[in-house]
């Protein structure tokens, strides 16, 4: 079994650490198991499933440090892979950004494991496709989906006494529906730690309404237009905005977060008044890790509060640099929302384009934060507070920054790839061009 | 992905850090892997396999990763094991084992192979359909190296990018990241086909970003390297006079210069900073190889990859444009009648070169657009009787000995013009229009009909001559309509490889290396959009 206890854990980090001759030795361990199930054209095509578990040990001499692996774990193996890590570390140059580990720190309980998940089997991921591609089948419609769930642990270590570990289980699933004539195509995307949460057949009903019901779209002229925004078409932008907000980046010039002049824009309004962000590991609805990835211990941080740049990451190098708080990446974000439905939002649009998802999303200009992309799997207009009919796919060249000053409405914040995000109502959100693909 | 279920498991893609020298540790002997390999393909016949394949991989991989006056990280990875491929009762079936040590390790592999695809044959709707291949016996490939970069210390490396950091920060640059990427794939494949091919993969990318900064303004600007990837190795990094393309910025064909670039690259970051924004509207492109790659490889060589085309990646990368209903009309214009874009295994130098591909295929060169007309895919053997061919175009590839080998895109290139053109005349007959170089931005919708691409260095052209450097420039435009507007190709003697590191497809995840060749071409009347903002 790949998933050890926190005490199995910690008794490999030890003797890990009784074997070190370094002036500091971290270790990770982790391990566990991960399966995933793919198909298309109604078919299955890939499904698979492994059990991992390994253990990385860094040695540290002075400012140069070095990493070796291993997943044998008898005592010899051990001290073998201690003994490589320093040699790699002495062979290595110094990092002049070098931070010395830190000393034992405490840690929030998270509820990212959950059993029922940990008990999927290649018989569940069988039937989770069947579900899926039967009923699509029967409605002469083609699936194509991709199932993935992970169930593991981590755990954390150093020769200064910090320990962390933290199980986690985790399931991914999307489905793509298209009509056989290839005119229609829906998209339904879910996360969940706990897979009694989810049902493919329920998602890929929604795909398949979706395909059904944007066959034979219409083309717009491209231009400004009011949108709403599904949380699985706003995330990846969301995302990429929240992963732009690292201080050295803004500090050094060149992030949207740098002011000009010089300085960083922390606790400038750059947002609508009702935009606020945050992130917290205890979330029921989307529980992080406890820890980030050098040990920092992860909390509630708000990052924006009503509009206003409230925290920035820091790297703990940058931030003894500038003497403030080394605040990590969080796993995920929330941004709180309104209470209306999306149906709610879509009744009180007069005029304007309900988007499902966006798809190929690049920086255009890093300056600030424009992003290219296109619509994709149900692209649709609403008129008097109705959905009308379908629409051909647009491109657009928006920022996320600009999104959120254009804000109308917001509903019920909904998971989305470990985010909580409401669907959102902007206007003047910026397509450039239309798309024939469906 | 062709058909079937097969065992996908999620190894270790990367591999386990190492020291520098054991890169240099030779492989276990080819006469060991014959014996594994052999073992494998025993154990999967008596279990009932109608046919088998095992790859048995080394990967290495060395990055150093440089910031100003300070080395980043060193990263070396090893990996190394065996996949082992089958059909049983149909059905494709797939098991890898890390660190396979004897023959009873794969053939326990191949024993789960067949184990696997026996119980997924039950969801097969048809049975596989794999193309007949010769056996090659045992044969074997190297990629063309005259300096392997694994040899050389690694301080010489960082030191090479310490002072293309050094020249960069002399001429104007606020900030410098440098990188060198080198991989060798060590790759033994057999298969009851009655092969064994034995390959020495190499290729190396040095690359680095420039960013300059007007405090005043808060404005940046960066230019990123005019290097390609390459299939190569150390001699790319040492350029003769030959292997530069002078102009108004140098660029490179087989050797590079990284110091000389980033020196350009510093004082052109600068000069963005002030450079006109452009004037959205309709402009004739004039588009560099070090540019023109990454539209090739996005409205060319994904279009055409059979597999996508039939739907096998519609709920990721997407499908086609490109439909079979097109390709069998054998009058689908997909450019204009000076369009000839070809598929290209075997082109010495580029990232998709290989003796044979990973299902025992010999590599080769075939044609997808002849005067402007579809006439073929990128397809492998479980699929190129869909297409009528009777052996496979061998585009076979897996990124790793644990990931399951799949269609991958071959190097696509569009072919040089045959009349004698050079840049400059192609640029002289141009009234308004927008000299491209270099790679940027670049966005694709999901059957590859609309994209949006922008550039590193951008030069007005009005009455034939050079005006000036430009910013905030993109172009739109739809595949169709793109190859059709293509007006002029320069000759051979401007005929260069751009690439892509790593490329991705499928699900989970795998990356591919692929290089796309062009002369500098002329596009007319393109939608050019400003990509300033305010925020």
């Amino acid at each position: 079994m790949a998933i050890l206890s926190k005490e199995e854990a910690k008794k490999i980090i030890d003797k890990v650490l009784s074997f070190s001759k370094a002036d500091e030795m971290s270790v990770n361990l982790g391990g566990g198991r991960t399966g995933n199930i793919r198909y298309a054209r109604n078919s299955v095509s890939t499904s698979g499933e492994s059990n991992n578990l390994s253990l990385g040990i860094t040695a540290v001499f002075g400012k140069r440090s070095g990493t070796a692996t291993i997943n044998e774990f008898d005592d010899a193996s051990l001290e073998k892979t201690v003994r490589r890590a320093e040699e790699i570390a002495r062979l290595a140059p110094e990092n002049p950004e070098f931070v010395p580990a830190l000393g034992p720190q405490q840690y929030v309980d998270t509820k990212s494991y959950v059993e029922s998940t940990a008990k999927i089997d290649p018989a569940y991921r069988a039937q989770a496709a069947f579900d899926s591609i039967d009923l699509c089948n029967k409605k002469n419609l083609t699936a194509a989906g991709y199932l993935e769930d992970s169930a593991g642990f981590s755990a954390i270590g150093n020769s200064k006494g910090l320990f962390g570990y933290n199980p986690a289980t985790s399931v991914d699933f999307s489905i793509t529906v298209r009509t056989a004539d290839g005119t229609g195509s829906g998209y339904a995307i879910r996360d969940v730690n706990d897979v009694s949460k989810l049902s493919t057949k329920s998602a890929t009903d929604i795909a398949v309404q979706k395909a059904l019901a944007s066959t034979s779209a219409r083309a717009l002229e491209p231009g400004k237009y009011t949108v709403i925004l599904e949380p699985a078409a706003s995330v990846d932008l969301m995302q990429n905005m929240m992963r732009s907000i690292d201080a050295r980046s803004a500090d050094e010039g060149r992030s949207f977060l740098s002011k000009k002049g010089g300085g960083i824009r922390l606790g400038e309004k750059l947002y609508d008044e009702r935009v606020t962000i945050y992130s917290d590991p205890t979330s029921a609805d989307i529980p992080g890790s406890p820890y980030s990835g050098d040990g920092r211990p992860q909390e509630k941080i708000v990052w924006v509060d009503k509009g206003v740049v409230k925290n920035m990451t820091y790297s703990r190098f940058w931030a003894e640099k500038k003497g403030v708080k080394a605040v990590p990446p969080p796993s995920g974000f929330i941004m709180e929302g309104g209470t209306q439905s999306l149906a709610d939002l879509i009744k009180s649009t007069e005029k304007g384009i309900l988007v499902t998802r966006f798809w190929y999303i690049r920086f255009v200009d890093p300056q600030t934060l424009l992003y290219t992309g296109l619509t994709r799997d149900g692209t649709f207009y609403i008129e008097n507070g109705q959905i009308k009919f379908p629409v051909k796919n647009f491109r657009f060249n928006e920022s996320p920054v600009i999104m959120l000053n254009n804000l109308e409405a917001m509903g019920r914040p909904v998971r989305v790839s470990g985010n909580l995000i409401p669907p959102l109502k902007i206007r003047d959100f910026t397509f450039t061009s239309l798309s024939d693909a469906v | 992905m062709g058909a079937g279920a097969v065992m996908l498991p999620n190894l270790s893609a990367w591999g386990r850090p190492v020291a520098p020298e054991a890169l240099l540790e030779p492989g276990i002997d080819v006469a060991v892997k014959k014996r594994l390999a052999d073992a494998a393909l025993n154990a999967a016949k008596s279990k009932g396999a109608s046919y088998a394949d095992v790859r048995i991989g080394r990967y290495l991989r060395q990055f150093v990763i440089t910031r100003e006056d300070k080395v980043q990280n060193i990263v070396n990875t090893e990996s190394f094991g065996v996949g082992v491929r089958v059909i049983a009762d149909g059905c494709w079936g797939f098991a890898a084992v890390v660190d396979a040590k004897n023959e009873s390790d794969t053939a326990k592999a191949a024993e789960n192979a067949v184990a696997i695809a026996k119980a997924n044959a039950k969801l097969m709707k048809e049975p596989v359909r794999l193309a007949p291949q010769k056996g090659f016996g045992e044969v074997s490939w190297q990629t063309p190296i005259k300096k392997n970069a694994f040899e050389v210390p690694i301080k010489e490396k960082a030191d090479l990018l310490l002072t293309v950091n050094a020249a960069a920060m002399k001429n104007g640059a606020n900030y410098v990241n440098s990188v060198l990427f080198m991989v060798n794939e060590q790759k033994y494949f057999a298969s009851t086909d009655g092969s064994y091919v034995d390959q020495d993969v190499h290729r190396i990318w040095p690359t680095f970003t420039v960013t300059a900064i007007d405090p005043k303004s808060g404005k940046f600007e960066t230019r990123d390297s005019l290097s390609a990837p390459m299939g190569m190795s150390y001699e790319y990094l040492q350029a003769n006079p030959t292997d530069k393309v002078t102009g108004i910025t140098t660029r490179y064909n087989k050797g590079y210069d990284m110091l000389e670039d980033v020196v350009a690259a510093a004082k052109q970051a600068k000069q963005k900073l002030t450079a006109k924004s452009v004037e959205a509207g309709k402009y004739d492109l004039i588009l560099d190889p070090s540019h023109l790659w990454l539209t090739i490889h996005e409205s060319v060589g994904h279009p055409l990859e059979l597999d996508r085309v039939l739907g096998y990646e519609a709920n990721f990368a997407g499908t086609s444009f490109a439909t079979l209903d097109k390709w069998q009309s054998k009058n689908f214009n997909y450019g204009s009648n000076i369009v000839n874009l070809f598929a290209d295994k075997t082109q010495v130098g580029s990232l998709g070169a290989v003796g044979w591909d990973d299902e025992g295929v010999k590599t080769k060169k075939w044609d997808l657009v002849k005067d402007g007309t579809l006439v073929n895919y990128q397809a492998i053997r479980d699929q190129v009787h869909i297409i009528g061919e009777e052996e496979s175009q061998g585009c076979c590839y897996a990124d790793n000995w644990g990931s399951v080998q799949f269609q991958r895109m071959a190097n696509v290139s569009l072919a040089a013009g045959k009349q004698p053109l050079s840049v400059d005349q192609l640029i002289k007959d141009v009234k308004k229009g927008i000299y491209i170089i270099g790679d940027g931005s670049f966005s694709i919708d999901q059957q590859r009909y609309n994209f949006q691409f922008g550039g590193q260095l951008f030069y007005e052209i009005k009455d034939g001559k050079i005006a000036g450097m430009l910013k905030d420039v993109a172009y739109q435009s739809n595949t169709q309509e793109f190859w059709n507007s293509c007006a002029q190709i320069c000759d051979d003697r401007d005929y260069r490889l751009g690439g892509s590191f790593f490329d991705g497809k499928g699900q989970p995840g795998q990356v591919s290396a692929v290089s796309h060749g062009s002369a500098t071409t002329r596009f007319n009347g393109v939608n050019v959009i400003n990509t300033a903002r305010k925020i």
